[in-house]
């Protein structure tokens, strides 16, 4: 607990967690109601409300990256080695604070792009309807998204050390990596469809993501509980490279 | 209580530290000296569990300092002033530390007026001045009231008002029983602020004693004597089997004390004009004890000049120059 409340000290006595959590909202209510007052009413649906969230999700990325690569950029690092020479637990706790925070972005906002869409677009033919268990998972499913990313984040950004790296790591990944593999015909979609961020994008879709009828999904992609599993991995893969190094490298 | 024992650091084939043993005693300034990229910071790196021994090992009060539970009330260290994030004020800088390690935050006012920056606590640390800096890095040293500190250059680019807050700081700390390792390149400064001294070159302990003894060793003191009846006194020196060196206008006597020399000269009844006793400065001597192990550098500055390279001589010498 002591060292949670250290790595919130230290958070939010900088100004860029402030600026990535105003970011994330004024994207959310920004995307939102665009979204809702644009789109056709066929195309105004749960899922497509939370259209926002890969947006907000860089960001997040982006503050919590930057929560590990700053005290590199200035050296702090040492200070808060010294201060806690178990390393283990400084970036335990640093992690988990950003994952939280993360976490609430990912949870208000969506909640807030929701209500946004709905009030301004309306429900037409209950496609905004909650009422399983699947609409929940589209509708707070970002919550654990957004967590997650916040920890490849840390991760990614303990072993670059750099801001400018880390962030060009972090949006180049899902934005082309994962996408340009997706262009190399089928095979290559059967294998995009699989790396981490676009699995992790299934646990927020429908079950069967469509725009104008035509399907979004191939049916070899993973379904919503496959590609958390993927993606949550894929963090946590990282998490402990990212310790092992962290432990093992001169301060 | 410091100790290293069989320290050694290597970054690829390079030896920066090269089994380094050392203990440092409480109640005093220890002075850690070498001229720059002898391996100090890296060293004092390693004894506050940044950098991880190649082999070797340093010890805190007998324990690594990984091991120490909350280290900050144990140990205080001011290796780099720059180590601020610049846009978080100095009492936040404070503030995080000292929650930390268990310190209560009424400390951090504490020692902010300790080092003088009450007035600019809420200020963003990165606004402030290099000896603001310092004092916020010595402010975050003092925070767990620690009975170990360590000062990694801590004069460096200061003004002469600075240089001397700094200087009386560390002998108070000492004097208050505290153990406290302070690095420099300059022994002019250690000369003053140090009581003991722990030298070393390219990674290597070149000595280890008193700074009194560790100057006394390394200046040769000579006595410098004038008189208008210099060679009766030459003469005399010669007797005596003294070894003295003739200079322009007077004699330079090298192996006898300063008495001795007065006491010849009064006993044969010569006029004497000066009698002093004369130290080789203590730049010199340091240079001469660590110059062989200079890491980097123009080893010898005068080589331009040395014999054979007279640049008056003529074409010859360049000729010689270029093969």
């Amino acid at each position: 607990m002591t060292l949670l409340n250290v790595e919130r000290i230290k958070l939010f006595s900088t100004r860029s967690p402030y600026w990535c959590v105003a970011l994330i909202l004024i994207i959310g209510v920004g995307v939102s109601i665009l979204f809702g007052a644009t789109a056709s009413d066929s195309s105004i649906t749960l899922s497509n409300s939370q259209f926002w969230a890969n947006l907000g999700m860089m960001v997040a990325m982006v503050m919590a990256a930057l929560a590990i690569t700053t005290e590199y950029r200035f050296g702090t690092i040492r200070n808060s080695v010294l201060a806690v020479p178990k390393r283990g637990s400084v970036l335990a706790a640093k992690t988990i604070v950003v994952a939280l925070i993360s976490a609430v972005m990912g949870l208000i906002t969506s909640i807030i792009a929701y209500y946004l869409v709905l009030t301004i677009g309306g429900n037409h033919n209950g496609q905004m309807d909650i009422s399983t268990s699947g609409d929940w998972r589209v509708l707070l499913g970002n919550t654990v998204i957004f967590a997650l990313a916040a920890v490849i984040a840390v991760a990614v950004g303990t072993l670059v050390r750099q801001s400018a790296g880390a962030i060009a790591i972090l949006l180049l990944w899902p934005l082309l990596v994962e996408s340009i593999i997706g262009a190399f015909g089928k095979t290559g979609r059967n294998i995009s469809e699989w790396l981490p961020f676009s699995a992790g994008s299934r646990f927020t879709q429908a079950a069967n993501p469509q725009i104008e009828g035509e399907d979004l999904v191939s049916t070899s992609a993973p379904n919503w509980w496959q590609g958390l599993v993927v993606f949550a991995l894929t963090a946590l893969v990282l998490w402990i490279i990212a310790l092992v190094v962290l432990k093992r490298r001169d301060a | 209580m410091i100790e290293a024992i069989g320290l050694s650091k290597a970054y690829g084939s390079t030896l920066a530290v090269n089994d380094l043993s050392f203990a440092v005693a409480p109640g005093t300034v220890t002075g850690f000296l070498g001229p720059n990229g002898a391996g100090k910071s890296t060293t004092m790196r390693m004894i506050l569990g940044l950098d991880r021994p190649t082999k070797g090992k340093a010890l805190i009060n007998g324990i690594p300092y990984e091991e120490i539970s909350k280290p900050l009330t144990k140990v205080g260290a001011l290796l780099d002033a720059n180590w601020i994030h610049p846009n978080r004020s100095a009492k936040s800088h404070l503030r995080w530390m000292a929650a930390s390690n268990g310190i209560p935050a009424s400390r951090v006012t504490e020692v902010l007026r300790v080092v003088g920056l009450e007035g600019v606590g809420d200020r963003a640390a990165g606004k402030f001045s290099l000896g603001m800096k310092q004092r916020l890095g010595l402010a975050g040293a003092l925070l767990g009231d620690p009975g170990i500190l360590l000062f990694d250059e801590p004069v460096n680019g200061l003004d002469p008002e600075g240089i001397l807050w700094i200087r009386q700081f560390m002998k108070s700390l000492a004097a208050e029983g505290r153990t406290v390792l302070v690095s420099s390149h300059l022994l002019s400064e250690m000369a003053v602020t140090a009581d003991h001294l722990v030298v070393i070159g390219k990674g290597h302990l070149i000595s280890n004693s008193s700074t009194v003894d560790f100057i006394a060793n390394a200046t040769a003191s000579t006595v410098r004597v004038r008189s208008p009846q210099l060679p009766q006194l030459r003469q005399l020196l010669v007797d005596q089997r003294i070894a003295f060196t003739d200079q322009d206008g007077y004699l330079s006597v090298s192996d006898a004390p300063i008495e001795q020399v007065g006491d010849i000269a009064g006993a044969a009844g010569l006029t004497l004009h000066e009698l002093s006793g004369q130290s080789g400065s203590l730049e010199e001597a340091f240079i001469k004890l660590t110059g062989d192990s200079l890491e980097y550098g123009d080893r010898n500055p005068t080589a331009a000049l040395a014999p054979g390279a007279d640049p008056f001589a003529g074409p010859n010498t360049l000729t010689k120059g270029q093969n």
